[in-house]
């Protein structure tokens, strides 16, 4: 059986992938996707919690995450489009207007 | 039944300030003069009521209510009326009725709306000043105290759009309110002393110990109640306002600043006679006062040209007269005097109103002269004022005048009488000056010059009258001007013969009828006059009686020849040489200017009081206070804020990433804090 030490390993490497991607990438899209795969390092912990302490309830998150991120990826991908419309670019770093 | 006496002014007041706008002026100016004669036909029954009742126990209470009570502290609204009281709200309601319909015509002119103003203002003046005369206690007579203040200011005043008209009625305001300052002072004080507000209750307790030897808690007390008095009743050092209240209209200079409102302080002194006859000391003062104050402003009515700054400074130098008569303890001789004064100062007034009104607004005396023709109706009543006035015998200024004369030289006050006897020479003389100049030789300059009564002025001549013309006087008082006056000029001659002094046969009854009220109340007010040697004839012998009736019999003589002799001056510098006046003006040119300018008293007001006030303002509470301090305060508060949003606003970068980043900072730290510690 493996041990929970590496599914949370495994966890923390894709976290930290994601939030690399978060603010290394100069692309919208790959930032909402690198949101994804942060969001799924956090499933993949829940689900290694849960079964180690033999308990349902970390799938039940799961489920909940994952329907929050469909929502999210819908409505992100929604504002990309319309940004691009506008702007013609999808370089996050262009989109500064709502400053002081 | 009380009560109805303020209430039916207060409810002409309430229809005048409610619907008088639109009430044509016959109806606004008739539900005024009705019912103020209402309550002239309440107060005379009451007081019919009241004079059949036994001497002594003469008084009617009425209780209205509990105003508010405090610890031990409770203060009724309670009405009284006794003789004092009674004399009061006959001149009150009955002159202030006549002078009501004289208003009628004087105002005429005024639009609907103004029209309904100046009587709803009337009105409220009445009714407060009869709750200032018939109040029980202390607190009760403050409330009309203040509020005839308040009407006073209201109808100087009245044309506001005048800046001199608003001047001296900020001006009267605020010098009464020094005065009332004293008064509530003088109050509190006589509620620590003696535990109770009531007139009668303080009577009674003052009246079992004995007056005090030196300068004590009552001294104290009376004196501030006194300060209280100079300012309502315009006596030195607060006579400033008075002459100045001359810019209101006639009438109501007649009723308010000559007949009853200025006389409040008077009757304060009278309502409490046993509370100031136990402080001799303050006695003293109240009858230096009032002769400095009569000869001050009689020699200043001499030099005045203005007709109703003369006749103001008049009222000031007879009021001055009346608290002569309360310092020396003669308190009926100066209620006496008060209500006589009230007729033929009011008749005064109303006639220079009826000149002013026939002349459109012309106040100056020096382009008056040879009214007398016509001016038929005003010039006769006019001439039986001032003859009452100055003196002369079996008018009725002339018993009054004299009572206290004979008072003040009887109680021993040789010097008090010798200046009062001069004010009265004066008196005569700047009455018959005024008589002469208005209405006899002849006219000086023809046509309205620069006018005085200007709101009046404006309105007379779109009015469409009859202005005065080269030669011509316009025309004499109309109806309802010329019935108060004939009514007050019968009132001037014959007001006087109910106090007709024992030594020329009379029984003076007006000081009988009074003499409960200077009481301490339960004890036979006769006993105590008995020990007076002037009142009570029964009880001394029959020699002093003869020393006593032979004395008040040779001053009646001196003070008849005081009359004539002013009347006769005034003839010889007025009728017959008149450049002689001139001459002795300009070779006593320092005093005439003293005299005009009004002894400069204003002048040095302005420059010790008015102007380090005004400069403190500016300098000190405005550009330190206000500006520095307050303004400062507030702005800073601004300032600060706008200083730090300027920096920390930096912080909305709207980069993405900036606040990504910034929340994993944050995440990362609030985990290390929880993981670390």
């Amino acid at each position: 059986m493996v041990p929970l030490e590496h599914y949370l390993t495994l966890s923390a490497i894709l976290f930290a992938t994601g939030t690399m991607g978060v603010f290394l990438r100069r692309n919208v899209i790959t930032v909402l996707l690198s949101i994804e795969v942060m969001l799924n390092a956090v499933n993949v912990a829940f689900i290694a919690f849960g079964r180690a302490l033999g308990s349902a309830d970390g799938q039940v998150i799961m489920f909940f995450v994952v329907t929050v991120a469909a929502a999210e990826a819908a409505v992100g991908l929604a504002i990309v489009i319309a940004l691009f419309r506008h702007r013609e670019t999808l370089n996050p770093d262009v989109f500064t207007s709502l400053k002081w | 039944m009380l009560r109805f006496i303020p209430l039916l002014p207060f409810l002409g007041f309430l229809i005048n300030a409610s619907f008088g706008r639109r009430l044509p002026k016959a109806l606004s100016g008739g539900v005024a003069c009705l019912l103020m004669f209402g309550a002239f036909l309440v107060s005379a029954a009451a007081v019919w009521s009241l004079s059949g009742m036994p001497a002594a126990e003469r008084g009617m209470v009425d209780h209205v209510g509990t105003w508010f009570e405090s610890g031990t502290l409770s203060v009724p609204i309670t009405l009284r009326l006794d003789p004092l009281a009674a004399v009061m709200i006959l001149v009150v309601s009955g002159i202030g009725f006549l002078i009501h319909v004289y208003s009628t015509a004087y105002m005429h002119e005024e639009r609907d709306s103004e029209y309904a103003r100046y009587f709803s203002y009337l009105n409220l003046f009445a009714a407060f000043m009869l709750v200032l005369v018939l109040g029980a206690n202390f607190p009760v007579m403050f409330v009309g105290w203040e509020g005839v203040g308040l009407c006073s200011y209201l109808l100087i005043g009245f044309w506001f759009t005048k800046r001199s008209a608003s001047d001296a009625g900020k001006k009267a305001f605020i010098v009464n309110r020094i005065g009332d300052f004293g008064f509530l002072l003088g109050m509190f004080l006589v509620w620590v002393q003696f535990g109770t507000l009531d007139f009668q209750g303080v009577a009674h307790l003052a009246g079992q110990v004995p007056p005090e030897a030196g300068f004590g808690v009552i001294s104290i007390a009376t004196l501030l109640l006194f300060l209280g008095a100079t300012g309502k009743s315009a006596q030195i050092p607060l006579h400033v306002w008075l002459p100045d209240a001359m810019e209101g209209p006639t009438p109501v200079s007649a009723l308010i600043h000559a007949a009853t409102m200025v006389t409040a302080g008077v009757y304060m002194i009278g309502r409490n006679a046993v509370l100031f006859g136990h402080a001799p000391e303050t006695m003293a003062i109240v009858a230096g006062i009032g002769v400095a104050t009569a000869l001050l402003a009689g020699t200043i009515g001499l030099v005045q040209n203005d007709i109703k700054r003369v006749l103001a400074y008049s009222t000031v130098s007879q009021l001055g007269l009346m608290f002569v008569a309360m310092g020396v303890g003669a308190f009926a001789a100066g209620i006496f005097h008060l209500y006589t004064h009230a007729f033929f100062k009011a008749l005064l007034f109303l006639g220079s109103g009826a000149v002013i009104h026939a002349l459109a607004g012309e106040q100056d005396i020096r382009k008056m002269g040879g009214l007398r023709r016509d001016l038929p109706i005003t010039y006769w009543t006019f001439l039986i004022g001032a003859l009452a006035i100055a003196g002369v015998p079996l008018l009725s200024g002339f018993f009054s005048k004299d009572e206290i004369l004979f008072r003040a030289y009887a109680g021993g006050h040789i010097l008090i009488w010798g200046i009062a006897a001069v004010t009265s020479l004066l008196t005569a003389i700047y009455m018959f000056r005024l008589v002469f100049l208005t209405f006899h030789g002849e006219r000086a300059v023809a046509g309205g010059g620069a006018g005085h009564d200007v709101g009046h002025r404006a309105a007379h001549q779109s009015g469409g009258h009859a202005i005065a013309g080269p030669g011509g006087g316009g025309h004499d008082a109309p109806k309802a001007m010329a019935i108060p006056l004939v009514l007050l000029a019968i009132g001037s001659i014959v007001a006087g013969y109910v106090g007709v002094p024992a030594a020329v046969g009379g029984s003076n009854r007006i000081e009988h009828f009074l003499a409960p009220s200077f009481a301490v109340p339960g004890i036979e007010a006769a006993a105590e006059h008995a020990a007076e040697p002037a009142a009570g004839e029964g009880a001394i012998t029959s020699g002093r009686v003869h020393d006593e009736r032979a004395l008040e019999l040779g001053l009646m003589g001196l003070s008849s020849g005081i009359a004539v002799a002013g009347i006769g001056i005034a003839v010889f510098f007025f009728v017959r040489n008149r450049a002689a006046a001139d001459r002795l003006a300009g070779s006593l040119p320092r005093v005439h200017r003293l005299l005009l300018n009004k002894y400069y008293v204003d002048e040095v007001y302005h420059a010790t009081i008015v102007e380090p006030i005004r400069r403190f303002s500016e300098r000190g509470l405005w550009t330190m206070v206000d500006v520095g301090v307050i303004d400062g305060a507030v702005n800073g508060t601004g300032m600060v804020v706008t200083g730090w949003s300027a920096m920390l606003r930096r912080l909305q970068t709207g980069s993405m990433r900036a606040y990504a980043l910034s929340i994993f900072v944050g995440v990362v730290l609030i985990l290390g804090y929880y993981v670390w510690r």
